[in-house]
């Protein structure tokens, strides 16, 4: 009976049915790794495991470092969308492939390079530290420098990407009534690219959220100050299997919470 | 007042025309796509520089580039009412008119103040909290009208105002369009393709073609006396060009001869006929007019209840007949007929 | 480095006798069948896999040069990483031939899963603090470690030597003021080669290997902390004849010799 009432609805939207195969497959791929994940959870000690500083520390950084991150992101990333899209210099180019150049890069190498550049001997780490004693690795600010280094690029590309799509003529016309070029940016720009800075906060967010190879050869591993919760449940799944499960279950949940009330309508322009 | 000479070179295309529009006055530029007349009024808004020649708005100089001066755009009291009216799609009705009052620094509360003010004047005082994509197309454009007055600029540009309505609602809103703009007392210029708009909203039209002026002057001048093709086909007269061979006759770089009742102007004229003029005919016409000739159908589209034929052959033109003719006389393309016009019917003046 | 070595032995050798009388007999007797049997039998060939602790490095891959050069044709593939990462993928099901473990308790883990028999102690290892080349630390003893100034590494708590570091750290009375847990002992060796901290606990043959890049301090004997590697054979092993010649190998006097050279003591 079921298969009758599906195969009509299936024709009625004329979907061939190989398509459907192939994304069912596509769904069933990433829904059953996280159905066996729930299937070894240890359901009956997990409010233990919950409450336990490892846990709590690490999922109260992961989410501060994510949203400081993607803040960092926004604050530097729309205006160079910004640059990207709508001017015309030489080298613009090479700025984007170089803006777009994290995402390509092993994370862990995208570590390295960060403290070859602020490390305490590194390019601009050294004179910083020696004058100041400041010092990127090994403090929470290096999280968020790492989770941003990774992230950004996710932010850039779709905001540039909207940007583009948007109509330069609204700007003309604010420019007609008087409006300064700032206040053109501020009212005018940024809220027509509302709905692409919405959808590249939201993958730099999870971006962030799930950043590893960066974060533990960048900043370092120390719970409570730059264990987030990816370091936490690689060590975990070693020495604690069941703790490592639970940060899992965790880090799917908050992301989850995040994702899925946003709506089609608030991504797509 | 308004004084601009704007030259604009756009890859291949140059556009070079001079152009004047008094306080009170209302001026179209008018003219077939691709004409130049968008360009014109972007170089006036500031949104392209000119190339070379000035432009200046009450003693104001907004851009001259030999002088190196250039006005930027949201410098100059200038209100543009755009083609899709481009209302900022986020903000109210009411907003969207504010928006250039705030823009020159005025509080939020006293710019929504004015806004209103301008609403009630456009009689829009329902819509406006409504946002753009709910009004109608009369509506947004009175929106987009009031929006362009609200910052009291001294030049008012219209870019083909009514292009985005649909043909029905576009009778009533140009009416009404023509009564807001007795509203303002400032320069006013027109951008449009549609001469039923120049005919209507215009005190003084402006021809552009291809760059160029081509002639300027009240309508009624224009359309009595159109100086190139492109006009004569818009106002719908049929336009000849000829040598005066004497003083009533004409001969047409075809080699056909017409007589002229009136004596002509001087050695290069432009032939007028009204299409309703040239009479259409089985056979050789006996009888007076001194102008016949054999042409071949190329064309038969009927206009409401006309006909306009159009005739190929040694005098190039379109007649317009009544549908009985058609039937009577079988006039399809491809086929043969006796043309005639008075010599009286012929219009002549100097190119 | 080999008079270093050779003094490490001395010191080492009356506590290693002991923690070797201590072992299986097995161990012993097994020793010298398979060193006896070993001269007789034929080369080995095949692809043998080796999961081995990252503080293995330099000295298996140089084992597996030789091994390869007296086994034309075998090969012997490695992979390095911290002991209990490896007996996570053991227990997981990778397919490997050998583990090599970095302490008893992770290989006991891996036998109690039923997925090794036999483990054989083949070398120990000391502790030693490594601090960057130059020391501008100024780093003298475990004491150093209590300085919230420094920038103190030590191994996660998970691993081997992160679990022996602390150890060491007990046995002194000091509360280290710790800036990271690295993963694993190869990610902490680079930060401190690299200068980006100040100290950290390793054993004397990363010490040897980093060569200038990293100083060494000692540890003395009475905070420090013997090491013992086991290796075994795996049960599941998809070459257990090439499995079985290799570990012959590590603990043959030619093996042993290659160990010793890179730092670690007999075990």
């Amino acid at each position: 009976m079921a298969r009758r009432v599906g195969a009509r609805r299936a024709s009625q939207q004329r979907v061939p049915w190989w398509i459907l195969l192939l994304a069912a497959v596509a769904v069933a791929y990433v829904a059953v790794p996280f159905v066996a994940l729930l299937q070894r959870a240890p359901w009956s000690d997990l409010g233990d495991l919950l409450g336990r500083s490892i846990v709590v520390d690490a999922l109260r950084l992961s989410i501060t470092t994510a949203f400081a991150a993607t803040g960092l992101a926004m604050l530097l990333g729309i205006p160079l969308a910004w640059v990207l899209a709508r001017t015309r210099f030489p080298g613009r180019s090479v700025a984007r492939a170089l803006v777009t150049l994290p995402m390509v890069l092993p994370p862990v190498v995208g570590g390295a390079a960060l403290l070859f550049a602020f490390g305490r001997r590194g390019l601009l780490g050294a004179p910083v530290y020696d004058s100041t004693g400041f010092l990127l690795p090994f403090s929470m600010w290096g999280v968020v420098a790492a989770n941003t280094f990774v992230a950004m690029p996710f932010l850039v590309l779709t905001v540039e990407a909207g940007l583009r799509a948007a109509d330069p003529r609204y700007e003309d016309a604010a420019a007609t009534l008087g409006a300064s070029r700032s206040m053109i940016f501020r009212r005018i720009t940024v809220p027509h690219a509302g709905p692409s800075i919405i959808a590249g906060a939201v993958l730099c967010w999870a971006r962030a959220l799930g950043e590893f190879g960066a974060t533990v050869t960048f900043a370092g591993n120390l719970q409570g100050r730059t264990q987030t919760m990816p370091l936490a449940v690689f060590l975990a799944l070693e020495s604690d299997r069941d703790a490592a499960i639970a940060l899992s279950l965790v880090l799917i949940a908050v992301s989850l919470a995040v994702i899925l009330p946003l709506r089609d309508r608030w991504l797509t322009a | 007042m308004l004084h601009a000479a704007i030259g604009v070179q756009i890859g291949d295309f140059r556009l070079d025309i001079g152009l004047d529009v008094g306080d009170g006055e209302v001026v179209a530029l008018l003219g077939p796509n691709g004409a130049g007349k968008t360009t014109a009024l972007r170089a006036i808004a500031g949104l392209r520089p000119l190339d070379d020649g000035r432009i200046e708005l009450d003693g104001a100089v907004l851009d001259d580039p030999a002088a190196d001066v250039f006005v930027p755009t949201a410098e100059r009291p200038i209100g543009v009412v755009f083609q899709d009216y481009l209302l900022f799609p986020r903000l109210s009705a009411l907003d969207n008119i504010a928006f250039g009052l705030r823009a020159r620094g005025q509080d939020k509360a006293s710019a929504r103040r004015h806004a209103h003010e301008w609403l009630e004047r456009f009689a829009l005082g329902e819509q406006a909290h409504a946002k753009p994509r709910t009004l109608s197309g009369g509506q947004a454009q009175r929106v987009a009208l009031a929006r362009a007055l609200a910052t009291d600029p001294r030049l008012l540009l219209l870019d083909e105002p009514l292009a985005a309505l649909d043909a029905g609602t576009r009778v009533q809103v140009r009416a009404e369009l023509r009564r807001h703009l007795a509203t303002f007392h400032g320069a006013r210029l027109l951008i449009t393709h549609d001469p039923m708009d120049a005919l209507v909203l215009a005190d003084r039209l402006v021809i552009v073609e291809h760059g160029h002026v081509t002639q300027t002057g009240v309508p009624a001048d224009v359309t009595a006396r159109p100086a190139s093709r492109y006009v004569a086909q818009l106002v719908g007269i049929n336009l000849l060009h000829g040598i005066a061979t004497g003083e009533h006759t004409v001969r047409l770089d075809s080699g056909a001869e017409l007589t002229v009742a009136d004596p002509l102007p001087g050695p290069e004229v432009a032939l007028a006929i009204r299409p309703q003029a040239i009479a259409l005919h089985g056979h050789r016409p006996d009888g007076s007019p001194r102008n016949t000739w054999t042409a071949t159908i190329t064309d038969v589209e009927a206009d409401h209840d006309r006909v306009r034929v159009t005739l190929g052959g040694p005098v190039a033109a379109t007649a317009e007949v009544t549908p009985a003719s058609v039937a009577e006389l079988g006039l399809v393309p491809g086929t043969s007929v006796w043309a005639t016009v008075k010599a009286v019917d012929l219009t002549a003046y100097q190119r | 480095m080999k008079l270093r070595a050779v003094r490490l032995l001395a010191v080492v050798s009356v506590p290693a006798l002991v923690l070797a009388a201590c072992g299986d007999d097995d161990d012993d007797d097994a020793g010298s069948t398979t060193a006896e049997a070993s001269a007789e039998e034929p080369a080995v060939e095949g692809d043998i896999t080796v999961f081995a602790a990252a503080s293995l490095t330099d000295a298996f891959t140089a084992l597996g040069t030789r091994f390869e050069s007296e086994n034309p044709d075998a090969s012997v593939e490695f992979n390095f990483g911290a002991s209990s990462a490896l007996r996570e993928q053991i227990m997981a099901g990778a397919p490997a031939d050998v583990f090599a473990s970095a302490n008893t308790s992770n290989m006991d883990q891996v036998v109690d899963g039923g997925a090794a028999a036999d483990p054989q102690n083949f070398v120990t290892n000391l502790l030693e603090i490594a601090v960057p080349a130059g020391n501008e630390g100024g780093v003298s003893g475990l004491d150093d470690f209590a300085n919230p100034d420094l920038l103190i590494g030590l191994c996660a708590e998970e691993v081997p030597c992160g679990e022996f570091g602390r150890e060491a750290l007990a046995n002194a009375g000091v509360t280290p003021s710790i800036d990271t847990n690295e993963p694993d002992v190869r990610s902490l060796l680079t930060k401190l080669e690299a200068g980006d901290l100040d100290a950290g606990i390793v054993y004397v043959t990363d010490v040897m290997a980093a060569g200038d890049a990293v100083e060494g301090v000692e540890i003395p004997t009475d905070q420090n902390v013997v090491a013992t590697y086991p290796i075994a054979t795996l049960t599941d092993a998809p070459d257990a004849e090439g499995a079985d010649a290799f570990v012959e190998f590590v603990l043959s006097d030619e093996g042993q010799e290659i160990l010793q050279s890179y730092g670690f003591d007999a075990p």
